[in-house]
């Protein structure tokens, strides 16, 4: 336990370090001051309480909460990378519960729309899930055309059933307080929902680690086969309890970003947040405990990267650069641990002999 | 009111709409057909929009058009060294190659180009009237008075087809997709083919980057690509990962954006996000409701050799 | 005027006549410690039909395909016509004229005939004429197709054909077939023999793996016999005997075969356990493996079941554990029944998960709720201790073992769910002899204590060592026979049951 948390730090902060040496490489490179920039990304990640406030752990809650979702799914061997339309579709539902039902449900309002969120990015996952189950969809097809979906569905509904009242700007009316979630640390943005996405980053953990349900998606991930066959596991409720469930806590996410951030559900509510968790689960080798690291990393990469442009006026695009440089080095570093990892063919011994029937559908 | 110009501007609109679409979604055809599903081929559009911007303004539109192209390829030989090379998982490189586009060519424009991103105009590429044929009335137009990149993909179209269906390369390519065992007993070597696969479906996406600044927008801007490489991959999908399937596929993506227009045109109170919607939803009808015959390369995104 | 079909048309090389088509010497090749061959060799001349013969891990498939480039071999020379050659991969083998047809078919399911006979050429690709040449050579050999047909919709003798059409489309002078008898039904087992004999007539040489004496003395032309490795007998088909094959092959004695430990073998009078009444079943791709199958087995006794490869103890096996449901037939089966699978890294392990957890796997299907892990990690401990299971920790992954600790873990799970039945496939395969005592005498303990344990090996010894009773599969059908080596040996190689 305390061994593989030190490792998840080391691996971290090395993360950090790549990023800001890649950063320093571009900087250098296009001709901007270093220091001066690299200055400006620290203030706006961690300068000051306000900017981790409102800045970093903002950021990073909904990486947080759409990385966790990744993890899930990827850890149950299904390529969902619908996180970020499971997202939208949740904060939908959060919106529209929030606009739609009376004031005077009061404190249970903003659980109310939490768990509309959740419900609908269940939904969005059943749509991939039962195309893959039923009818042999891949996974990586139907949740890319469904991201797609979900953005356009949000912009109809923006400017449809759930646009604000004067019918002029694409986006909903604020929601009342009964819906939205506690604040603290005034007058910082920080909001009930980053204590949410740490909790149910536990939680997750936890389950996968200590249940029977999470000990059966894990397995079957790791070898279906054997799952099937020495585990008497029924691999494809698996698979669906997997989708759902990572659905679901996309769909929080967006709900949070409804009920914690904006107030209002906007077209363009999420700048990827869906695509950019994938990065999030994969740096947290897809344990849910260390995204809580990983989305913190990319949320203060992020937003360090906005106080970038608007204080020394470096493009916010060379944090993506560096983001994406630091996945590709994780890959890499893979791929070494297993060249590394498995001796030369020759001490191997023969491969095991695996029937390779002629695909014949 | 209806004029007897719009079914032609119609088309015209569409078959414009559609030409980005169908390069990217040939170039994917081919890499998917090899058993690789290239999500970074997104990255490989939004680094030809740039690149092809930079080409044009530096030399002229069919250098820019060109140096798209070679832009998109050098991307996708990211993709290609990582996911091939390294066998890295596709998906996760192709997320990292596609976040790599659009950091890269958004710091590359506001470097070259300064903050806020002045208002910059790329000479564009003219339509290319042929003679006669572009005088018929109603289709003439949309069909015969076109940019050079719509001519370019329409006879690639048959190119492709030819190239998977009638060389041995293209049904060594095809088997790869379906059994990479096979096709090595055979002789062939599975992760070469792959390999110039995946580079011919980068450059493809470069070149539908260059058509939509030099042919469309007439200049860049951050994340022009909108998720163009995303609607490729479902065009491949709808077009059955045939050529001639893709073609037909990314002319209905086409026409249901040009619809939009339409109903603007005809005063119809339809949002254009339905229309944007529709084709995606229609797309995963059909591939679930025949999905006996109508199926993906057997192999598609498998790590294969990964065990060997 | 076309060259017959495969026959040699023409070579880059100077044919030395007196030089044989193909020579194996001295190919020696190993695998970690084991040793697949050892200074093995082959030499097949023109116009021949050659068999190779031996038991299962004998070598007779890795000898073929280091003559065929897909695998190299550690020492040792090739000579095709009289020229020393190495082969880097299938492609230089297919230049020298030498094609294979792999036990497991390397075909496209979802392509046709033709584009699968065409498959790996250069240039440009023209199935009309590839269509004509699998006409032609179907005229002129037999090998009838229909080159429009999807492969994946044709039979497995169809398939089979499909790849022997596409050697002799390349022109292949030298056809190595791997058991290419073992999937046919018995008619098209004639019809293949019968063509290999014309197309050596024709001046072709083929090599033919087989385990079925009948079959191969009524087509060879010369034999050779590997065991454990080593070459050990060559003659000509029609100066010797089946019984001096099955001699050859099978050894006098266990060999190196490690003995169990002492023991007496005896008929069980406890009650039924396991029992199959006609049963049938399919294979993964939908062939019928099980055809006619009844056992009864008892507690406290082990049977054990003797079958040369693919005769349908795959499937047996599995439908005996559980895993499989028969597509007709009878079952009675108890509710807990261990299984230790053959391939244990794919269907009995998780390689990277911890050694408790591929321990709490056993009961994962229906488990609810919380899992026990401090009582899990604890039996396991006691496990590792008791079964003598070297692990650091029962917290390491499986992936850290060595193979017969692997195996000992999967054994001990599996007996440590009461089980009333255990089901084991081939449980020694690629383990030391240390390891092999071990998890022979688990089998042994486990029998003793009551339980009904059913044993297939692929090596005949381990079948004879263990069993109190021994069954043969043949094609789909169980046949008791006496319990020794000679009944055994002779009833597996039956062409028929």
């Amino acid at each position: 336990m305390i061994r593989r948390a030190v490792r998840s730090v080391v691996e971290l902060a090395l993360a950090g370090a790549l990023s800001v040496t890649v950063l320093s490489i571009l900087l250098v490179s296009s001709g901007y001051p270093v220091s001066d920039a690299l200055a400006a990304l620290w203030d706006g990640a961690f300068g000051s309480w306000s900017a981790i406030a409102s800045g970093t752990l903002i950021r990073a809650t909904p990486l947080l909460f759409a990385g966790i979702a990744v993890s899930v799914a990827f850890r149950a061997g299904i390529l969902n990378i619908g996180a970020e339309g499971q997202l939208l579709m949740g904060a939908c539902a959060a919106t529209a519960v929030a606009v739609s039902l009376p004031v005077s449900v009061g404190a249970f309002g903003a659980l109310l729309a939490l768990c509309a969120g959740a419900l609908a990015g269940a939904a969005w996952a059943a749509l991939p899930a039962l195309l893959r189950l039923r009818f042999g969809v891949l996974e990586v097809i139907s949740t890319i055309m469904l991201n797609v979906v979900a953005l356009n569905a949000t912009g109809l509904l923006v400017r449809g059933a759930l646009q604000e009242p004067t019918g002029t700007f694409p986006q909903s009316a604020l929601i009342d307080t009964a819906f939205r979630l506690p604040r603290f640390l005034a007058p910082t943005r920080l909001h009930a929902g980053v204590v949410l996405a740490v909790l149910l980053a536990i939680v997750t953990a936890w389950w996968l680690r200590a249940t029977a349900s999470g000990f059966r998606l894990r397995m079957t991930g790791a070898n279906v086969s054997a799952a099937e066959s020495a585990g008497g596991i029924n691999v494809a409720r698996v698979a669906f309890v997997a989708f759902l469930t990572s659905g679901a806590l996309a769909g929080v996410g967006g709900a949070v970003e409804v009920t914690g951030v904006t107030y209002a559900l906007y077209e363009n509510l999420s700048p990827g947040y869906g695509y950019t968790a994938i990065a999030v689960a994969l740096l947290a080798r897809l344990n849910p405990v260390s995204a809580i690291g990983s989305a913190l990393l990319f949320g203060a990469l992020e937003s360090g990267a906005s106080a970038m442009q608007r204080d020394a006026h470096v493009p916010a695009g060379m944090v993506g650069v560096a983001e994406a440089c630091v996945i590709l080095v994780l890959l890499a570093s893979e791929w070494l641990g297993n060249r590394l990892a498995s001796p030369p063919s020759w001490i191997r011994g023969p491969a095991p002999l695996v029937e390779q029937p002629v695909s014949g559908r | 009111m209806m004029t007897s110009g719009q079914p032609g501007e119609f088309l015209d609109a569409s078959i414009r709409s559609a030409t980005p679409l169908l390069f990217a979604a040939l170039g994917e055809t081919v890499s998917e057909r090899s058993g690789v599903i290239n999500v970074g081929l997104e990255g490989s559009i939004i680094v030809g929009c740039l690149a092809g911007v930079i080409g044009a303004t530096a030399v002229g539109p069919v250098a820019g058009l060109a140096l798209a192209g070679i832009a998109g390829m050098a991307i996708a030989g990211v993709f290609v060294l990582f996911a091939i090379g390294l066998r890295s998982d596709q998906i996760v490189t192709g997320t990292a190659v596609t976040m790599l586009g659009l950091g890269m060519t958004s710091t590359l424009y506001r470097v070259r180009y300064g903050d806020s991103g002045a208002a910059l105009t790329a000479p564009t590429l003219a339509p290319i009237g042929i003679p006669l044929l572009a005088d018929i009335p109603v289709i003439g137009r949309a069909l015969f008075r076109q940019p050079l990149p719509t001519y370019v993909v329409a006879t690639l179209v048959p190119a492709v087809w030819w190239g998977l269906y009638r060389t041995q390369h293209g049904l060594s390519l095809r088997a790869t997709g379906e059994n990479p065992e096979a096709a090595r007993a055979s002789g062939t070597s599975p992760r070469r083919l792959q390999a110039v696969a995946t580079l011919f479906g980068g450059l493809c996406g470069g070149l539908a980057g260059g058509t939509l600044v030099l042919a469309q927008v007439g200049t860049f801007a951050e994340g022009m690509s909108a998720g163009r490489g995303f609607v490729a991959i479902a065009i491949v999908a709808l077009g059955r990962w045939h050529p001639v399937g893709a073609a037909l596929a990314a002319l209905f993506f086409g026409m249901v954006s040009a619809l939009q227009y339409l109903a603007q045109a005809l005063g119809l109170e339809i949002p254009y996000q339905f229309f944007l919607a529709l084709p995606y939803l229609l797309t995963l009808a059909a591939l679930a409701l025949a999905s006996g015959t109508y199926r993906a390369p057997a192999a598609l995104g498998e790590r294969h050799g990964a065990s060997t | 005027m076309e060259p017959p079909l495969g026959l040699p048309s023409g070579t880059n090389r100077a044919v030395n006549a007196q030089a044989p088509r193909l020579a194996l010497e001295g190919i020696t090749r190993r695998y970690g410690a084991l040793v697949a061959l050892q200074t093995a060799a082959l030499t097949v001349a023109r116009g021949e039909v050659h068999a190779l013969l031996g038991e299962n891990g004998a070598g007779k498939s890795t000898l073929m395909k280091i003559a065929f480039g897909l695998e190299p071999a550690d020492a040792g020379t090739i000579r095709v016509d009289g020229h020393p050659v190495v082969f880097r991969s299938p492609r230089d083998a297919m230049r020298a004229g030498i094609g294979m047809v792999q036990q497991h078919f390397a075909l496209v399911g979802a392509m046709s005939v033709a584009e699968n006979v065409a498959l790996g050429g250069t240039g440009r690709l023209d199935l009309q004429h590839t269509s004509e040449t699998i006409r032609r050579i179907g005229d002129e050999s037999g090998l009838t197709l229909d080159p429009d047909a999807p492969v994946g919709s044709l039979p497995v003798g169809a398939q089979q054909r499909v790849e022997i059409v596409k050697a002799l489309s390349r022109l292949t002078r030298t056809l190595i077939l791997d058991e290419p008898t073992a999937v046919l039904a018995p008619s098209e087992i004639r019809d293949l023999l019968r063509w290999t004999r014309r197309f050596a007539d024709g001046g072709g040489t083929v090599i033919l793996i087989a385990h079925k004496l009948q079959e191969v003395l009524s087509v060879a032309d010369r034999v050779t016999v590997l065991r454990r490795g080593h070459t050990v007998f060559t003659a000509t088909a029609s100066q010797t005997s089946e019984g001096e094959l099955a001699e050859a092959m099978l050894g006098t004695a266990g060999g190196g075969t490690p003995p169990a430990r002492t023991r007496t073998r005896r008929a069980s009078t406890a009650p039924v356990v396991l029992a199959l009444n006609a049963v049938a079943a399919r294979d993964a791709r939908g062939f019928e493996r099980l055809t006619d199958a009844s056992i009864t087995v008892r507690g406290g006794e082990i049977v054990g079941i003797a079958a040369i490869e693919g005769a349908g103890q795959r499937e047996l096996l599995r439908v005996l554990a559980g895993r499989l449901v028969p597509s007709r037939g009878t079952t009675v089966l108890p509710a807990k029944i261990g299984f230790v699978p053959e391939d244990r890294h794919r269907d009995a392990l998780v390689m990277d998960a911890t050694l408790t957890e591929n321990v709490a796997l056993r009961d994962a299907g229906s488990r609810r709720g919380l899992i026990p892990w401090s009582a899990i990690r604890d039996e396991t401990t006691a496990l590792l201790r008791e079964r003598n299971v070297r692990a650091e920790h029962a917290e390491v992954t499986a992936r850290s073992l060595s193979g017969g600790n692997q195996q000992k873990l999967v054994i001990a799970r599996e007996l440590a769910g009461n089980p009333s039945a255990l089901v084991v496939e081939n449980p020694t395969r690629g383990l030391d002899i240390r390891a092999t005592v071990d998890v022979r005498n688990a089998l042994l303990a486990a029998r003793d204590g009551g339980m009904a344990v059913v044993v297939y090996s692929s090596d005949l010894d381990e079948v004879l060592a263990l069993a109190d009773r021994v069954v043969v599969m043949v094609r789909g059908r169980l046949r008791d026979v006496a319990h020794d080596r000679e009944s055994v040996g002779l009833a597996m190689l039956a062409a028929d049951a």
